[in-house]
């Protein structure tokens, strides 16, 4: 019953991926780049090329959970003037383009000083599905999640190779949509070597809930993806996807082909279930 | 009241707290636990005390100025933090969690520094303790103080220029994140003020408040009771909560905050973060910072770079939230005239952190009036700002006439 509950939208949009027997690929993008029309059709590029749930990243000025790649998108945002209000509109164009469900990945305080009711309220208005808060753990989070609870919006909290097992059910305890296991202890950015802390990780996690498992952190290709769905139910990517956004929507539609790919090879997961 | 906070998971009230990536979380407990533990046992607080007095040369003087009394219009004291080794109150907060890193089994140390004060007392603390030490420094701030580059790299550290965001103190402390992220099973972060998030401002707190209580049984020894003021300047926050600590619970003693009003605050190019900035959140903790109307950092303007940054430590939130402590804004060129007149008055070259206390003072002895007694934290030494010393009274280029 409350396993129902907690899925939310992010969530269902996964364990249907999973029905299918593959792994979910969850793309990021940050609002407002190459620039902000680029960045809008950047993400419909990402949908096109068939991902299942949309991660938007809200630019801040002090990303401390970002490698290189991330933080030089988000300053060229936020240099051309983008505001809050323009990821609202993002969301909202990206929403009614399609069923897709669309998550802000967002730092606390621009959330904080718009008001967690308000942006709550407002996000929900646009079609927003839920948020992503690396730098808010559940033990802050009282207010966001009465909020997001209020207007049932999705609660993605991050786990880490570093949590304790109480932490992983403190944490787990607070998502609705998936829980985001963070697959490296280190920052945002493509890396070549797959990560050996995130299938112990993945393992911990779901030996404590029921909720989908995402894993990101470091994945940038087909391959990669598929060695993640072996374990994980969904598979994030973020950095490879900037770095393709640099190139235009076409190039971010063949990153996200070859990753969709991926997540369907056998044996993903979800197949062996 | 104060002295049991902060709580549990390091609120002051509302401030305080831990807004971190879930990655730092445990190590976050482990170290608080690891701290505690030290704390509570007396082979580490003698080993650390040991240090201060033979290393750093604590307890540092209660010095009567009395020339600047005469100009200020009552007692001033000075708490002689510039006589420190390395020259500032910091080498007690680097030392002390240098301490901490050895007994946590750690080998590394990353550190961010602005002006470069505390990254040269970390890269003195690791030389002494045979740590390795990596020090974060905006490009901005490597350029404006190429002599504490050198004087870090001679002491064994490595500075890395950060040249992401707005290349200066707070992209540092970013940058020093996220390689704590990636190292903290042998690292150990050494943050340089009472600020971030749980157990920082509290932790902070404990290595320096040595310089109240210090000050405390020096004034009772001089003037046989307590002096009526207090004052410091507020960057992060740790030469002020380490003189206010002793001094919270005696609520006759008021407690001055001064922060640096840069070009006067009416004009935004300023630091002063508890008097002109909102409640939010950066760096780990809820407190005030100054930020636009969409939570984004604001860029911070001081002549001292050792106070130019855009938050400030929870602690101090929580003061002055509570009226405990009061903060108020000293300008630029407030700060270099009491710069000038410490240095004329009683032959003391102080730092221009400190500058912007004895500027504070100033004016508190015209409100306190002739029987008062202000205690002033002498932070620093002013070695480190001749050349903006230089530039300001224009003092190699010929006499610069008007500033006489
Ligand atoms: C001499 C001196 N005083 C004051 C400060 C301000 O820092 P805090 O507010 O943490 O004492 C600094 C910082 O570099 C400093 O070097």
């Amino acid at each position: 019953m409350s396993e129902l509950v907690a899925l939310g939208k992010a969530g269902a949009a996964i364990r249907k991926a999973n029905a299918d027997g593959r792994g979910a690929l969850v793309g990021y993008l940050p609002a407002g780049y190459p620039s902000y029309d680029g960045g809008i059709d950047g993400i419909k590029a990402m949908i096109d090329g068939g991902v299942d749930v949309i991660e938007i990243g809200l630019p801040y000025s002090d990303p401390v959970m970002d490698g290189p790649t991330i933080q030089r998108a988000t300053e060229i945002a936020r240099a051309a003037g983008l505001r809050t209000r323009d990821v609202l509109s993002t969301v909202e164009k990206v929403a009614s383009y399609s069923d897709v469900p669309v998550l802000v990945m967002t730092y606390w305080n621009p959330i904080e000083r718009y008001g967690v009711d308000r942006f709550a309220a407002d996000f929900a208005g646009v079609g927003g599905a839920g948020l992503i808060t690396p730098d808010l753990i559940p033990d802050e989070g009282a207010e966001w999640i009465a909020a997001a609870d209020k207007n049932e919006l999705d609660k993605v909290f991050l786990v880490s190779p570093s949590s304790t097992d109480e932490r992983i059910k403190l944490t787990t305890a607070a998502c609705r949509g998936f829980v985001y296991a963070t697959a490296v202890m280190g920052v945002t950015g493509a890396r070549e070597t797959p990560s050996d802390l995130a299938p112990p990780l993945v393992e911990r996690t779901k030996a404590v809930t029921g909720i989908p498992v995402g894993v990101g952190l470091g994945v940038s290709n087909g391959d990669q993806a598929a060695a993640i769905a072996a374990y994980a139910d969904a598979v994030i990517v973020g950095s490879a996807l900037v770095k393709a956004a640099a190139d235009g929507p076409a190039a971010v539609r063949a990153l996200t082909e070859e990753l969709a790919e991926g997540v369907r090879r056998e044996p993903s997961a979800a197949a062996g279930r | 009241m104060s002295t049991v906070l902060p709580d549990q998971l390091g609120h002051f009230g509302r401030f305080g707290g831990r807004f971190m990536p879930e990655a730092l979380i445990a190590p976050l407990d482990e170290l608080t636990k690891a701290w505690q533990e030290a704390m509570a046992d007396k082979e580490f607080t003698d080993e650390f005390e040991r240090m201060l007095r033979e290393y750093i040369g604590a307890p540092s003087l209660l010095y009567d100025a009395t020339r600047l009394s005469d100009v200020a219009g009552a007692r001033i004291l000075l708490k002689r933090e510039d006589l420190n080794h390395t020259g500032a109150h910091k080498i007690r907060n680097a030392i002390g969690q240098a301490l901490l890193t050895k007994r946590m089994g750690k080998t590394r140390v990353i550190a961010e520094t602005g002006a470069g004060q505390h990254g040269v007392a970390t890269a003195t603390a690791c030389a002494y303790l045979d740590l390795e030490c990596v020090v974060y420094m905006g490009e901005v701030d490597t350029e404006r103080q190429a002599l504490n580059v050198a004087r870090m790299k001679l002491l064994g550290a490595e500075v890395i220029s950060v040249k992401t965001g707005s290349r200066t103190l707070k992209d540092a402390i970013n940058e020093a994140l996220r390689d704590w992220v990636a190292s903290v099973d042998k690292t150990h972060y050494i943050l340089g003020t009472a600020a971030g998030s749980h157990p920082f401002p509290a932790m902070v707190r404990d290595f320096v408040r040595g310089i109240g209580d210090e000050a405390r049984e020096q004034s009772l020894e001089l003037l046989g009771k307590l002096p009526d003021a207090a004052v410091a300047s507020v960057g992060g926050g740790s030469n002020a909560i380490g003189l206010f600590a002793a001094f919270i619970p005696d609520t006759d003693v008021k407690l001055y905050g001064i922060e640096p009003g840069g070009d006067g605050f009416e004009t935004g190019r300023h630091a002063a973060t508890i008097t002109a900035g909102q409640v939010g959140v950066l760096h780990g903790a809820r407190s005030f910072l100054l930020q636009d109307e969409d939570g984004q950092t604001m860029e911070s303007h001081s002549i001292s770079a050792g106070l130019d940054y855009p938050g400030v430590g929870p602690e101090h939130a929580w003061l002055a939230e509570t009226g405990r402590a009061s903060y108020r804004p000293i300008t630029d060129a407030e700060a270099m005239e009491a710069f000038r007149l410490l240095s004329r008055t009683e032959g003391i070259i102080p730092a221009i952190e400190s500058a912007h206390a004895v500027a504070g003072a100033l004016d508190i002895a015209k409100e306190l009036g002739p029987e008062a007694t202000i205690l002033i934290n002498l932070s620093g030494r002013g070695d480190k700002d001749m050349d903006t010393a230089v530039s300001w009274f224009g003092l190699i280029d010929g006499e610069a006439a008007g500033r006489e």
